[in-house]
């Protein structure tokens, strides 16, 4: 892909008895909105580090803007925007003064780059003079990313930026990188919820530090390999037993209020949509489109 | 331009840490005047009623007058006779008295024939301040008195006061603390507070973004270093002004270099800070580790407290390696004993390869990653 920004090879991290990565690929376009898409402990952060020259890789190689993230750290920090998992500003500094700091130490001053920040910074410029620490949870994270963009990165690296974060705050989050995406910066982005999946152009599933598949997220979807069902009943914890317990069943998960179930060939003891279970209960389902996190499942399992 | 500007930010910000905090605020600015305060006022230089005894083999007009005088001042109490010197030692043991007179036989002949006598005094200077100055006022009773018979004889005589301090022959006064208390609070400061300054920002996953940023990593170190610096000085100025107009304690020595030595120490004591950060990685961790491996020391192996001089010898050479008992031992030439600063050039040196040295390994140290 020539127009890759940011491309790494077999990459491998081990920590200790721990394999934190193994055999990492991944490219990323030019102007993308990516995501790493993972649970907790799936190495998500892990990768961060080592593609903002943090964290030594232990074998493979990872170049980001032409730079090799082990050589070329010193002016790859110049290009590269990095907002960690946990808030890491100065709690004892104003707003202001966190933004303001930042912008020096990039080599330059808030100013200059406003208009990139303005979006994001305009929502807590009423609280400038408030010392970060006494911010909430969405204003804290607003302010991370407006220091994480005040140097106009190339790419910008976001861990995690919205858990912890309430609904509507991550709602708003989401809309402030697709504007930053139409000005052109490439920004990659971690989340253990898979309902922001589809937010990304395209996503890769991570699950104990191996790629799971890079895709769309359509594609990720349209490549379910099964069909997949929606059950009800008056007792899902009684069905789910009794559907695991079923040799037809390829899987079954409680998802949200209902149950997704995966069977090995058709729907073939259930075959009508309204069946009954053992203690005559109604049980329905009904065929549904797979959604992120039930591809997620599915590959996990194989 | 720009690199100085970005060091300059960082200070700035290292400033807004120290001042918004109260707690680092009181550690560094408080304990130094408090720990002053206490000293100063512990030392009373008042002395009052101090017990004598007097060994008097003459038991002439002359003994009589002085050892008279001396019982009629507030400053002594006659408590007894004693009958031969070899009681002193047990008398002053007892803790009976404060100060013991011995007069030399044919006292009063000696005066009048060879125009020369002499009296010990002896003190006891386990409480050094009150032993100097009880012989200073039982010199000046008896140079008093030397006076009043010259006049009235007509003759040149003399009483030559030995004095003997018992105890504490060095006069290791409570100025000599002042020294050690600068040592320790150097150390609270400039180390203690450097490392848990740096490791706060690992603590806290600011270094992450720093170390992000096209900053290099040793102008966040320096910049980390500025402000204790500074501040370091400006209470070794305080510390320097209570000693003299609180304590009274006469520093004397040049105030150039003793200001030069203690910047040097200083230096010193932020490069051991930065070396333990760079090897801990919580604040709890830094803290455990200046307090156990720097202060402690610094209050048992420099000086401060025991007198390296009766240590065992093994613990005599491993004083060597302890900072601060090479500046305590120069600041107390330079600041009491007033010497020329060429005797200090060694303790100077020993502190500059320090310096140099404890820089170097933890700048190496210091990692421009995580791990």
């Amino acid at each position: 892909m020539d127009n890759a920004i940011l491309k790494c090879l077999s990459i491998n991290k081990r920590y200790g008895d721990v394999q934190a990565l193994t055999n990492i690929d991944l490219t990323v376009k030019k102007g993308e909105l990516f995501g790493l898409i993972g649970p907790d402990g799936a190495g998500k952060t892990s990768l961060f580090r080592i593609l903002t020259s943090l964290l030594p890789a232990d074998s493979g190689t990872a170049v980001v803007n032409g730079l090799d993230v082990e050589k070329d750290f010193r002016e790859l920090r110049r290009q590269i925007g990095y907002m960690p998992g946990r808030f890491s500003l100065y709690q004892d500094l104003s707003v202001e003064e966190n933004l303001n700091f930042f912008a020096t130490i990039f080599n330059t001053t808030v100013k200059e780059n406003y208009h990139l920040v303005s979006d994001i910074y305009r929502h807590i410029e009423p609280f400038k003079n408030r010392r970060a620490g006494k911010l909430s949870g969405g204003m804290k994270q607003k302010l991370a990313l407006s220091c994480a963009l005040i140097h106009k990165p190339t790419v910008l690296f976001l861990d995690e930026p919205t858990t912890g974060v309430d609904p509507v705050s991550r709602k708003e989050f989401w809309e402030m990188l697709k504007n930053l995406k139409e000005q052109g910066i490439t920004i990659i982005v971690s989340t253990p919820y898979m309902d922001e999946a589809g937010l990304c152009d395209r996503i890769a599933l991570i699950q104990h530090g191996k790629m799971l598949s890079v895709e769309t997220p359509d594609r990720i979807t349209a490549q379910f390999p099964h069909k997949l069902y929606r059950a009800e009943s008056k007792n899902n914890y009684a069905l789910l037993g009794a559907l695991r317990q079923n040799p037809e069943v390829k899987s079954a998960y409680m998802f949200g209020e209902y149950l997704h179930v995966v069977f090995k060939d058709k729907l073939p003891h259930y075959d009508e949509t309204n069946s009954k279970s053992e203690d005559n209960t109604q049980i329905v389902f009904n065929e549904i489109e797979p959604c992120i996190e039930d591809c997620f499942i599915a590959l996990m399992n194989e | 331009m720009k690199t100085i500007s970005q060091f300059l930010a960082f200070v700035k910000k290292e400033f807004y840490h120290i001042f918004r905090d109260t707690r680092t605020m009181l550690i560094i600015i408080g304990i130094p005047v408090i720990q002053i305060l206490i000293i100063g006022f512990a030392i009373s230089t008042e002395v009052k009623n101090v017990k004598i005894a007097v060994y008097d083999p003459s038991n002439d007009i002359s003994t009589q007058k002085i050892i008279n005088r001396l019982s009629s001042s507030d400053h002594f109490l006659f408590v007894q006779h004693l009958k031969s010197t070899e009681e002193v030692e047990g008398v002053f043991k007892k803790g009976k008295i404060g100060m013991a007179i011995i007069f030399g036989s044919n006292f009063n002949e000696h005066l009048l024939h060879t125009g020369e006598a002499s009296v010990q005094l002896i003190a006891d200077a386990t409480d050094p301040n009150q032993g100097l100055v009880a012989t200073v006022y039982a010199s000046s009773i008896i140079a008093d008195y030397q006076q009043e018979l010259m006049q009235a004889l007509e003759i040149p005589i003399q009483i030559i006061p030995e004095i003997r301090m018992l105890y504490n022959p060095e006069m290791r006064s409570a100025y000599n603390f002042v020294p050690g208390l600068m040592g320790m609070i150097f150390m609270l400061i400039c180390a203690m507070m450097t490392s848990v300054a740096i490791v706060r920002e690992k603590e806290t996953g600011t270094m992450e973004v720093l170390l992000t940023s096209p900053v290099k990593p040793i102008y966040i170190i320096i910049s980390k270093m500025v402000p204790y610096f500074i501040i370091s000085w400006f209470i070794f100025i305080i510390i320097l002004l209570m000693s003299v107009f609180v304590l009274k304690v006469p520093v004397s020595g040049s105030l150039l270099w003793l200001n030069v030595f203690t910047l040097i120490f200083i230096v010193v004591a932020l490069s051991l800070g930065l070396f333990i950060s760079t090897m801990v990685n919580t604040q709890v961790a830094a803290i455990l580790f200046s307090g156990m491996g720097l202060i402690m020391p610094v209050m048992i192996f420099s000086g401060f407290i025991f007198p390296i001089e009766s240590m065992p010898k093994i613990l005599q050479y491993f004083s060597c390696i302890i900072p601060a008992r090479w500046f305590i031992s120069g600041a107390r030439k330079l600041m009491i004993e007033d010497v020329e600063v060429r005797y200090v050039l060694k303790e100077m040196f020993i502190l500059t390869g320090m310096a140099i040295g404890i820089l170097v390994v933890s700048l190496k140290n210091f990692k421009t990653r995580l791990e």
